[in-house]
C-alpha cells in the first residue's frame, strides 16, 4: 500500500505534494535538479490566451518570513503552452494541473476548453485570485456570484475536473467557497497570495513597480490554515492547500486543517529540492505519529473521534 | 552543473566601507567555471530573511577548492553574512547564470574592464582568465568615494588600472566614462558590471562595438522559474530575457537597459 497516495477528482496522485502555480514555471528549470516524476502533480504557470510580458521590475520584495511578488501573469500564451510546454512535460510520469487566467469571461472559457484537452492535463485550476493584474484575476474572485458564474461556464467546456483557486483577500471565504461549490467546482485550491506593499525608506515610494504585490511564504501560513479549517467544514469538495509550506510538518498541518493534498510555492525559490525532500520525509513523520495513511489526517483538527483535537474557531 | 552545498567559510575580512571578502570551501567550486557567474546564498537557516542573495563570484580557485565573493552590507541578509566566522557553514546554490564570453576577446587583443562599485568583483576572475588566454587587460574601476575603493592593487597585477570616484576623493574625479574619454582608452572588447546608468552610458558611448554588460536585478529563485528578473528585448512587447538564467551577462543591445 502506498501510504502517500491520494485520489482526487481527475487526479490519482502517488503522493499529495505538488509545486504551486507560478512558483515552478513549466517545470523546465527544476528538471535540472531532479526527476519531476517523483512529484504528485505539477501546477503549471498561469496560461492566458495571448502571450503576456507582465509587470515592470522590480517585481519582488522580501518581507519578514515572506516575499511580495507582482509578476503579472507573464506567460508565453495558450498556443505555445499547448505546442511546446505541455508536450515537453509528457516525458514525466506526473499529472498536470493547468492554471488558467484571463481578462474576460470569454478568455477564461476559451483557454479552459483548449488546454483541458491536452493529454497530460488532468485538472484545471481556475485562477480568479491573482492580485497583480489590472483586468481579470482577482476581479473574478472577490464577488461570490461572479466567481460562481465563471466556474459554471468553465465547467461547461472543460474536459477535466475544475479546481478553483481562492483568494484570501475577501470578507467571507466560506461564502465564496460555497458559491463556487454550488456552481459545480470539483475542488478548491487555497490560498492565493495576500495583497501587500513595501515602501522604500530612501525614496519614499513603493518598492514594487506595480505598487502592490502578493504576499507569500511562511508569513501567510497561519492564514491559510485558518481558512482551510473553516472552508473544509463548510464544503464537501476536496481542497488542495497552499500558503507558506516549507516542510513535511507543514504538510501535515494543512492536512489536519482539512486539505487533501498540498502545494509548495515560495519554498521552491529558497530550496529547489524542497518538494522531493518533503516527499521523502513524510513516511517517517507519519511513523513517528503512528499514522498509517496520510488520508487519515484530513480534517483531524475538527473531526470528532478518538484522535480529535479540541479547538474552536 | 548547478548544485546546492553547505560550504565552509575559509575566511572573511572587511576590505572597504561595508564591503566584505568572503572565501568559501567546498566541492561546488569544481563546478564554477565562467567569470560573471553568481551564487545564490542563504544568509540564515531560518525563514527570516527568507530568500537567497545573488552574489557574483570574484575568484575561483579549483586547486584550493575555494571561491571568493565580495559583497556590500546593505540589508538584513548581508548583515547576517558579515557575522560568519571561519568554520561556519553557508548554504550556497550555484553556480548560476551565464558569465562573460572569454572568446569575444582575441588572443593578443585588448580588453577593457569597467566596474562600478559592488559590480567590480566579477571582473577580477575575468581579468585573471583573460590574462591566462593572452589578452591584455585594462581596468577602470569606479567608486562613490575613497573609503569604498577595493582591489585596486589586485587589478593592477593584471595590467593598467584606473580608479575614479564620484566625489573626487581618490583617483580621477568623476565617472568611469570620464576616465575612458580622458585617457582615450582603446579596446577590442569591453566588459562591464555595475549600476544600470553606468551600463547604459557605456552602451550608448560605444554602439556597434563588442560590449558585454552584466546586469543586476532583484531576484527570487535565481534559476529562471519565478520571472522576477526579466527584461525586455528591443523591438518586442512580449519577448523577454531573464537576468538570472539567460544572463546576467548580455551583449549590449540584446536587452533593453
Amino acid at each position: 500500500m502506498n501510504r502517500l497516495a491520494v485520489e482526487l477528482p481527475g487526479l490519482s496522485l502517488k503522493n499529495p505534494i505538488m509545486p504551486a502555480s507560478g512558483c515552478f514555471g513549466f517545470g523546465r528549470e527544476y528538471a535540472k535538479f531532479y526527476d519531476l516524476s517523483v512529484l504528485g502533480a505539477i501546477m503549471i504557470k498561469a496560461t492566458t490566451k495571448e502571450p503576456r510580458f507582465g509587470n515592470p521590475t522590480p517585481r519582488v520584495a522580501e518581507t519578514p518570513a515572506g516575499m511580495l511578488n507582482a509578476i503579472g501573469l507573464q506567460n508565453p500564451g495558450l498556443d505555445k503552452v499547448l505546442a511546446e510546454e505541455l508536450p515537453w512535460l509528457e516525458q514525466f510520469d506526473v499529472p498536470i494541473i493547468a492554471n488558467i487566467a484571463g481578462s474576460t469571461v470569454e478568455e477564461y472559457v476559451e483557454v479552459a476548453e483548449a488546454i483541458s484537452k491536452a493529454p497530460n492535463v488532468h485538472a484545471l485550476e481556475l485562477n480568479i485570485s491573482c492580485p497583480n493584474v489590472k483586468k481579470g484575476g482577482i476581479a473574478f474572485g472577490t464577488v461570490p456570484d461572479v466567481a460562481a458564474e465563471l466556474t459554471r461556464l468553465v465547467k461547461e467546456v472543460s474536459a477535466v475536473p475544475v479546481y478553483v483557486k481562492l483568494s484570501p483577500n475577501v470578507t467571507d471565504i466560506v461564502a465564496m467557497a460555497k458559491a463556487i461549490e454550488q456552481a459545480g467546482a470539483d475542488g478548491l485550491t487555497m490560498i492565493n497570495t495576500l495583497v501587500g506593499m513595501r515602501i522604500d525608506i530612501k525614496t519614499g515610494r513603493p518598492i514594487l513597480a506595480n505598487g502592490t504585490g502578493g504576499l507569500s511564504g511562511p508569513a501567510v501560513k497561519p492564514i491559510a490554515i485558518r481558512m482551510i479549517y473553516e472552508v473544509s467544514q463548510a464544503v464537501s469538495i476536496p481542497i488542495i492547500g497552499m500558503g507558506g509550506v516549507q516542510s513535511a510538518e507543514d504538510v501535515l498541518e494543512f492536512f489536519y486543517a482539512g486539505a487533501s493534498a498540498v502545494a509548495v510555492g515560495t519554498a521552491n525559490f529558497v530550496d529547489p529540492f524542497v518538494c522531493p525532500t518533503i516527499i521523502a520525509e513524510l513516511p517517517a513523520l507519519l511513523d513517528g505519529l503512528g499514522i498509517g495513511h496520510i488520508s487519515e489526517c484530513i480534517g483531524r483538527s475538527w473531526k470528532t473521534g478518538a484522535h480529535a483535537v479540541h479547538c474552536r474557531a | 552543473m548547478i548544485g546546492r552545498e553547505r560550504m565552509t567559510v575559509a575566511s572573511q575580512r572587511l576590505i572597504a566601507e561595508r564591503t566584505y571578502e568572503l572565501t568559501l570551501s567546498g566541492r561546488l567550486v569544481q563546478e564554477m567555471k565562467q567569470p560573471g557567474q553568481f551564487v545564490h546564498v542563504k544568509a540564515a537557516a531560518s525563514a527570516d530573511p527568507l530568500l537567497r542573495r545573488p552574489l557574483s563570484l570574484c575568484h575561483i580557485d579549483h586547486k584550493q577548492g575555494q571561491c571568493t565573493i565580495i559583497y556590500r552590507q546593505e540589508g538584513k541578509g548581508t548583515a547576517l553574512l558579515t557575522q560568519k566566522q571561519p568554520g561556519d557553514v553557508v548554504d550556497v546554490l550555484g553556480p548560476l547564470g551565464n558569465g562573460f564570453p572569454l572568446e569575444a576577446a582575441p588572443a593578443g587583443g585588448r580588453a577593457l574592464l569597467v566596474g562600478g562599485g559592488i559590480g567590480v568583483p566579477p571582473l577580477y576572475e575575468l581579468a585573471k582568465q583573460l590574462t591566462k588566454r593572452g589578452v591584455e587587460v585594462v581596468s577602470v574601476l569606479g567608486f562613490q568615494t575613497k573609503a569604498a575603493v577595493f582591489y585596486e592593487q589586485e587589478f593592477a597585477s593584471f595590467g593598467e588600472t584606473y580608479v575614479a570616484t564620484d566625489d573626487g576623493s581618490y583617483g580621477t574625479a568623476g565617472r568611469v566614462t570620464d576616465v575612458i574619454e580622458a585617457r582615450s582608452l582603446e579596446f577590442d572588447v569591453l566588459y562591464a558590471c555595475g549600476p544600470k546608468p553606468m551600463l547604459r552610458a557605456l552602451a550608448e558611448r560605444f554602439p556597434n562595438r563588442p560590449v558585454y554588460l552584466s546586469l543586476e536585478e532583484r531576484m527570487g529563485c535565481g534559476v529562471g522559474a519565478c520571472f522576477a528578473c526579466v527584461c525586455h528585448v528591443p523591438g518586442s512587447e512580449t519577448a523577454y530575457k531573464k537576468v538570472c538564467s539567460d544572463g546576467p551577462v548580455f551583449r549590449a543591445g540584446e536587452v533593453v537597459l
